[in-house]
């Protein structure tokens, strides 16, 4: 029992020991000599991002040690006595939450024997549902993530904890009444944090508390302070909206409440018969998003007209009288009034939300309208804001710019990359005698900071956050900080008396504080296990209007080019070193790996440059260079840029990946900025696209102009209501008898999958699920160019209408678990087989690779293992792994099972029930996508069962297969899309 | 017993009939003897610097062929260009180019045989061990193409405690393992059949000249074949049965590596036409091949009177037939597609000659259909310039029909989404180059220690000679029965 007596640091360098013959042939010299010996070598194991990608989820050797070898900190159980309901290879589930920008997003996290391994959205919160984003989903991955922080820094030199606290203590004697302190946080909604900023602005009545968001700059709160005086959040309700306008509001796509406004839309989106009726979404924007995929109208502008257009659309409904800004007869004005006649046919059922990057005007005018239209109350509500005032970063760098400042405490959010680039903000830290940073990694606010202290992750530490209707999650952790790091929270309350807290006793102690004595126990205990502490939402308040307050809006001309900043899958850049979220398809464009300056087909054929070719962005004093994508759908004379790329110290991930493109934003032109200007340069570059912008229509040949292949089948809503059965009826293949035979499906559980494409907004939260469900590998920018890819579930996303102004459709694709399955027979030994319920079963163990089933799967959803991906992977790395999925290795071929492992735990939950052995539920079954995704799109089950939801699905007129003619089969079936198109702008 | 007895008491035939010998297929006048020793010489002689430079370079090509696949095995097979949705690309192309070449020696030395076709006599060695190096050649990529190819055993059907089941015998890979088997064993022992006379032969000059080593060597892979009447007729009997035996695997083993296509449901691959395609394809690569190396061989050992204008006639004329059948499955091929109605189909096809692929297209049928059209013209068809570079055209355009077929199939199947683009990486390359050097190498070796021309077999097509006393070469080795054959 002395192995924890084992020293680290003589584990990491003293003598080297070795588990099998591979790992001692592993050494440098030997991987050399094969690479020289080979030079084809490098091409595979790229030496920038391939083969450091290849460690990417990785820790060391060494690492693991440490991380092994603690010695422990606090009284803990041993496995080996076993903690009460622990079962040993049985995941237990933590609720907890997803703090994005400072919304939580309700989850529970899957911990396997004391790892978490898995993100689930929580079931009993109130907003998430059960649903959680490909964010969420994939935060999981950055727990082991080797590049994190590992010790604490002053300056370049290694220090440690202690070193800090006493260096803490020391500074916080000095600090008197504060005068040179200043906090600048990343946006919280933490009670917690909070509350700890209330007690250090009361100790030190002249410290400031800044807040810095890189994607949100609080304008739907501000534009509430101006119309109401006070500071509300709005609450948008979608369910409960028929006609829903949106002005540059991503809301299903990136917005940091995305989750709950998607599950909120689906529901009104959801159409079960002909006849029903189904909401109708506008959209204005300049970038073509998720949401715009989902509109039934979209109008693309740039973005610097949506507050014209907002103000028009205000008089067009009649809420203000003021002169509108669009001159008759332009292009719009046709819109524009179908618009405000939709909504004003639908007062009090409709809804005008605006986007976090549009201006606190705007927010205003769409508060206005919805006043006007009689929407407050019902489609919008306000409650308390879940944000509170503080100072701005715009502020903060002028008083550190002057020299006021003399002890800075920045806790997380690296500004020095994130901060608008005319602050110089990273030179700033330099220049503040005391700087105090923490952080994850050791990115660029660490390099200039004095200290830097790792920061734990949200599942390392106890925290709390509250969703926009106010309710707050309590942060449980599901492992210790490995890598010994701290939270914000007990940062910010060490700066209250100069001594270490724990994240726990804080975040305890004020739940306990704000409920009443006898029942806070009871109320701690409930809150953190529900994962809503009762109580906390806001109600709503009744709010008068003073439309005065908002400034007239005046015809401003926007010259030249329109830059706009955006979110990415990476965020503001935060999860640069998440591998998962890299190779997350971007919804629109699958481009993985990089940033792009999206624009226009126009416009891409006024610079000559097509997708890949480097352009070069000026802006004002500003540019730089970047590659094109010719993006359909992109707004004339405006050029979407996506911010988060481009780190320059972040881990082997991250770093050098893309362009940083906030070297072109400036606090002016912070969301969007007027009068850049491109040029095409020589040079391009190979982006790594999953999917060309094919369309379902086949390319025009010489002497055969392209048909159109019914893949997505799409119809009005009105189109359905006359014929119900228009997606099906598209097959008119006849019956046709199976070559194969012999496989009865008519008894038992007969698994299958409907997805309603009418309600899958494409947000790839189903593909991070199944990533970290079934341990698919990542296998980095280099192999995506070489179609390699190993997504089980793939979003394919079709463009239709004009190349200038299409619409598009999302088709989430995973094994379609054919009854005659074209792979199955062809596969010489028998790998891939049929179960007695119907599922295409992977035999990987005796796969030998032949591809040959990769070659006859019409639907092309099988991946293969071309190199060991799994190759340079560690016990740390391993951690993340679900220990109910095999790894599979190179050389076979793998494909989505239907979650088969979940299937079988459901299996023998209903054998062994205490109750009684009995039959599965419907629904008791989740596959990963199903269960994570906020549309509520996917629908599995017993189609034997006709009581079944998948069974229903499946009756629904619109349901169909895809390639019925090929006689496949498919299990998995798909509701075809409807839209509601507003009559009055059909033609 | 009584049927050897008989064939035994047989008078020994030393006058043919006339109009059996056609003198353009053997000329300069030779002897049976001359002819022995011409052909002997190549490797009783002394090794010319040229061997050994072709040797030193088919060998460095070949051994960059097996440095490659070592950094696949160790590294896997995505050191190759293949993806999602091009899975399979220069492996299989590779594979079924070689199986094809083959054909042609399966072909000259049975079914022509069959067909008592003569001329085939100065080629059919080279040829049959052209066969058999190709199916070595070929028979790498279905190994190595595998994700895991030290479980290929697997794909046969022999005990084993890691399977531990039957194959899939459903699928057509299954059935190309049997298919190639079957085809290089038989071939194999074709091959070795024939050899036994001219080894026999081979070992008599040796004890002759006094080299025990060669008499010793010789003398066990003659298998003590003695010239004796008896054994004449067991050979001739077995020669027979195995030529009835490989007539059909001509056929069959390129129908079932079509299979392979023909029975997937891939618009571009899902096509009955196939196996007749494939096999005529097969022999008009086939015979470029032989063409390629023996235009080379009769320049580089002098044997313009054994391989003679004749037989470039012969062969071209093959070639230019093939190449026709080859050109109207492509034009059927469009047809059907345009006639089937089905909108895969004919995009698969459009997208063939006008998609991104289309200079392989291009290629191929300019090489396949367009080219071989000279050889309308009999003294192109007897120019050994250009029907040398007639057989390399040939050989590259028959390259690309099968990479056409696999590639361009499946770059551009059902799901547009998942339409991709294969490129060759830099090993897809050098082992498929290496390929050749493995082959050349191998030719090499048999040129100069085992006669590439059927002595026996070859004299069967000259003129009768009265044997002299004295004029016999070596005690034994009888050149009796010539025109044995019926």
């Amino acid at each position: 029992m002395d192995l924890i007596q084992i020293s680290p640091a003589q584990n990491a360098t003293g003598k080297k020991y070795w588990r099998s013959l591979n790992e001692l042939s592993g050494t440098r010299g030997f991987t050399d000599w094969v690479e020289n010996e080979f030079p084809g070598g490098s091409e595979i194991l790229d030496p920038g991002s391939r083969r450091t990608m290849l460690k990417l989820m990785a820790a060391s050797f060494g690492l693991a040690g440490l991380v092994a070898c603690r010695r422990p900190e606090m009284k803990i159980i041993p496995v080996s006595k076993s903690a009460e309901d622990v079962i040993p290879g049985k995941p237990a589930l933590y609720a907890s939450a997803f703090v994005n920008r400072g919304v939580a997003n309700g989850i529970q996290v899957e911990v396997h024997d004391g790892r978490p391994t898995k993100v689930e959205g929580n079931p009993m919160h109130p907003n998430s549902q059960g649903a959680a984003s490909a964010l969420a989903q994939a935060s999981v991955l950055s727990v082991y993530d080797p590049d994190r922080a590992r010790t604490v820094h002053e300056g370049a030199t290694a220090s440690n904890w202690a070193a800090f606290d006493k260096a803490a203590a020391s500074l916080v004697e000095g600090f008197g009444a504060g005068g040179g302190l200043r906090i600048l946080s990343e946006r919280t909604s933490s009670p917690t944090l909070l509350s700890v900023k209330g007690e250090l602005l009361k100790k030190y009545p002249e410290a400031k508390w800044a807040e810095y968001d890189s994607l949100d700059g609080g304008h739907a709160i501000a534009a509430a302070e101006m119309v109401f005086g006070q500071r509300l959040q709005p609450v948008y309700h979608f369910d409960k909206a028929d006609v829903i306008v949106s002005l540059d509001d991503d809301f299903m796509g990136e917005d940091a409440a995305s989750i709950e406004a998607t599950k909120q839309f689906s529901k009104k989106r959801k159409v079960s018969k002909p006849g029903e009726p189904m909401n109708r979404l506008y959209l204005v924007e300049s970038r073509f998003s998720i949401t715009g995929a989902m509109a039934d109208h979209r109008l693309r502008i740039k973005s610097g007209e949506v507050l014209q257009f907002a103000s028009d659309l205000a008089v067009e409904v009649g809420a203000k009288t003021a002169l509108k800004v669009l001159k008759p007869g332009d292009a719009t004005q046709k819109w524009l009034t179908a618009v405000a006649r939709d909504l004003k046919a639908n007062a009090g059922k409709c809804l005008v939300t605006a986007g976090p990057m549009q201006s606190a005007q705007v927010h205003a005018l769409a508060f206005l309208i919805n006043q006007s239209l009689g929407n407050i109350g019902s489609t919008l509500t306000f409650s308390k804001a879940i944000f509170e005032p503080a100072q701005s970063i715009g502020e903060l760098a002028k008083e550190m710019g002057a020299g006021t400042v003399k002890t800075l405490v920045i806790l997380g959010g690296n500004p020095a990359y994130t901060a608008p680039v005319d602050l110089g903000f990273g030179e700033l830290i330099a220049k503040v005698p005391a700087s105090i940073y923490l952080g994850a990694e050791m990115d660029e606010t660490a390099a200039v900071a004095k200290w830097h202290l790792p920061m734990a992750h949200a599942m390392e530490a106890w925290g709390d956050a509250r969703s926009t209707d106010g309710s707050a999650t309590v942060l449980q952790p599901q492992i210790a900080p490995l890598y010994d790091g701290r939270s914000a929270i007990e940062i910010a309350a060490q700066l209250l008396d100069g001594k270490a807290k724990k994240s726990f006793a804080v975040v305890q102690g004020y739940w306990k504080s704000v409920s009443s004595a006898a029942d806070a126990e009871r109320i701690w205990r409930k809150g953190v296990h529900d994962g809503v502490m009762p109580g906390s939402a806001y109600s709503e308040v009744k709010v008068a209007f003073n439309a005065k307050a908002i400034p007239e809006v005046a015809a401003a001309s926007l010259a030249g080019t329109e830059l706009v900043f955006l979110s990415s899958n990476l965020g503001d850049g935060r999860y640069a070193n998440n591998a998962w979220l890299q190779e997350v398809p971007e919804s629109m464009t699958k481009l993985t790996w990089d940033n792009v300056a999206h624009i226009s087909p126009k416009m891409a054929r006024e610079l000559k440059v097509e997708t890949g070719g480097l352009v070069k962005i000026t802006l004002g004093s500003r540019s730089l260079e970047i590659p094109a994508l010719v993006t359909p759908g992109q707004a004339e004379g405006s050029v979407a840029l996506q911010l988060g790329y481009g780190r320059t110290k972040v881990g082997r991930v991250g770093e050098g990946v893309g362009v940083n493109v906030g070297l072109l934003r400036t606090s002016e032109g912070w969301a969007f900025a007027q009068g850049a200007s491109l040029v095409a340069t020589s040079g391009s570059r190979e982006l790594a696209i999953t999917q060309e912008h094919h369309s379902m229509r086949e390319p025009d040949m010489p002497g055969r102009p392209g048909e159109l292949r019914p893949v997505v089948r799409e119809g009005s809503l009105e189109e359905y209501k006359k014929q119900p059965r228009f997606a099906p009826e598209v097959d008119h293949a006849e019956e046709m008898f199976d070559l194969q035979g012999g496989h009865d499906y008519s008894k038992g559980y007969q698994w299958g999958m409907a997805i309603d494409l009418n309600l899958c907004i494409g947000c790839n939260a189903c593909l991070v699920a199944c990533n970290a469900e079934n341990n698919i590998p990542v296998v980095g920018r280099d192999q995506i160019r070489r179609g390699r890819e190993m997504h089980w579930i793939r979003l394919d996303r079709y463009y239709t209408g004009t190349e200038e102004d299409p619409q598009a459709v999302m088709q989430p694709l995973n094994c379609q678990q054919c009854e005659a399955a074209p792979c199955e027979n062809v596969c010489p030994v028998a790998a891939t087989v049929h179960s007695p319920e119907g599922l295409n079963d992977m035999a990987y163990n005796r796969c030998v690779g032949t591809r040959y089933c990769a070659n006859n799967c019409p639907y092309k959803v099988r991946r293969f293992n071309y190199i060991d991906w799994h190759k340079n992977i560690t016990p740390v790395g391993e951690m993340v792994h679900n220990p109910d999925v095999t790894v599979r290795m190179r050389g076979v071929m793998e494909k989505c099972t239907y979650c088969v492992q979940r299937i079988q735990e459901k299996r023998i939950a209903a054998k062994a029930d205490p109750a009684g052995r009995r039959l599965i539920r419907d629904g008791e079954i989740l596959t990963a996508c199903q269960q994570t995704c906020p549309a509520d799109a996917i629908t599995f089950g017993n189609i034997n069962d006709p009581a079944s939801a998948v069974a229903k699905a499946k009756a629904e007129p619109r349901d169909y297969t895809l390639l019925k003619e090929i006689n496949t089969k498919p299990r998995t079936s798909f509701l075809a899309r409807l839209r509601n198109p507003n009559p009055e702008l059909k033609a | 017993m009584a049927q050897m007895a008989s064939t035994a008491t047989l008078p020994v035939i030393d006058k043919p009939l006339a109009q059996e010998v056609n003198p353009s297929l053997v000329t300069g006048n030779l002897s049976y003897h001359e002819v022995t020793d011409q052909v002997c010489e190549i490797v009783e002689g002394k090794v010319h610097r040229n061997w050994y430079i072709g040797f030193a370079i088919s060998f460095s090509i070949f051994m960059m062929m097996v440095s490659m696949l070592g950094y696949q095995l160790f590294t896997g097979v995505g050191v190759w260009g293949n993806n999602a949705p091009v899975a399979w690309a220069w492996d299989i192309t590779n594979f079924v180019f070689w199986i094809g070449i083959g054909h042609a020696g399966t072909l000259i030395s049975a079914v022509l045989f069959l067909f008592r076709q003569k001329w085939r006599t100065s080629i059919n060695r080279a040829a049959e061990a052209m066969t058999l190096f190709a199916v070595a050649c070929a028979a790498i990529y279905p190994v190595m193409h595998t994700g895991r190819p030290w479980r290929t055993y697997w794909l046969f059907p022999v005990p084993n405690l890691d399977l531990n089941m039957w194959q899939n015998f459903r699928s057509p890979l299954m059935w190309d393992v049997f298919a190639i088997s079957t085809y290089g064993s038989v071939s194999a022992a074709f091959w070795y059949m024939g050899l036994l006379p001219d080894l026999a032969t081979l070992r008599d000059r040796a004890a002759v000249t006094g080299d025990k080593t060669r008499a010793l060597l010789y003398g066990v892979f003659s298998l003590g074949w003695r010239f004796s009447a008896r054994h004449w007729t067991n050979y001739e009997k077995m020669y027979l049965l195995l030529a009835a035996i490989s007539t059909p695997l001509v056929l069959s083993v390129h129908s079932i590596v079509s299979f392979d296509f023909a029975t997937s449901v891939i618009p571009g691959w899902h096509t009955t036409i196939f196996p007749p395609y494939f096999v005529a394809g097969a022999v008009f690569s086939g015979f470029a091949m032989v063409q390629t190396l023996l235009l080379v061989t009769r320049w580089a050992l002098g044997l313009e009177n054994l391989i003679t204008s004749k037989h470039l006639d012969n062969m071209n004329k093959i070639i230019l037939a093939t190449g026709m059948i080859v050109g109207y499955a492509y034009a059927t091929e469009f047809f059907i597609a345009w006639y089937s109605a089905n909108q895969y189909e004919r995009f698969v096809f459009f997208n063939r000659a006008f998609g991104p692929y289309w200079w392989a297209y291009a290629i191929m049928v300019s090489c396949n259909v367009l080219s071989p059209q000279i050889f309308w013209v009999k003294s192109l068809r007897t120019n050994v310039a250009v029907t040398f570079v007639m057989s390399i055209f040939v050989n590259i355009g028959m390259w690309f029909e099968r990479f056409v077929i696999i590639a361009t199939s499946l770059h551009r199947d059902y799901m547009p989404s998942s339409w991709g683009y294969f490129k060759p990486t830099f090993v897809d390359i050098c082992t498929f180059i290496g390929t050749f050097g493995f082959f050349m190498t191998m030719f090499l070796l048999f040129l100069r220690f085992i006669p590439c021309i059927a002595l026996s077999e070859v004299k069967g097509a000259m003129a009768a000679q009265a044997h002299l006393p004295g004029h016999e070469p070596v005690k034994g080795t009888t050149p009796v029965h010539a025109g044995g054959h019926h």
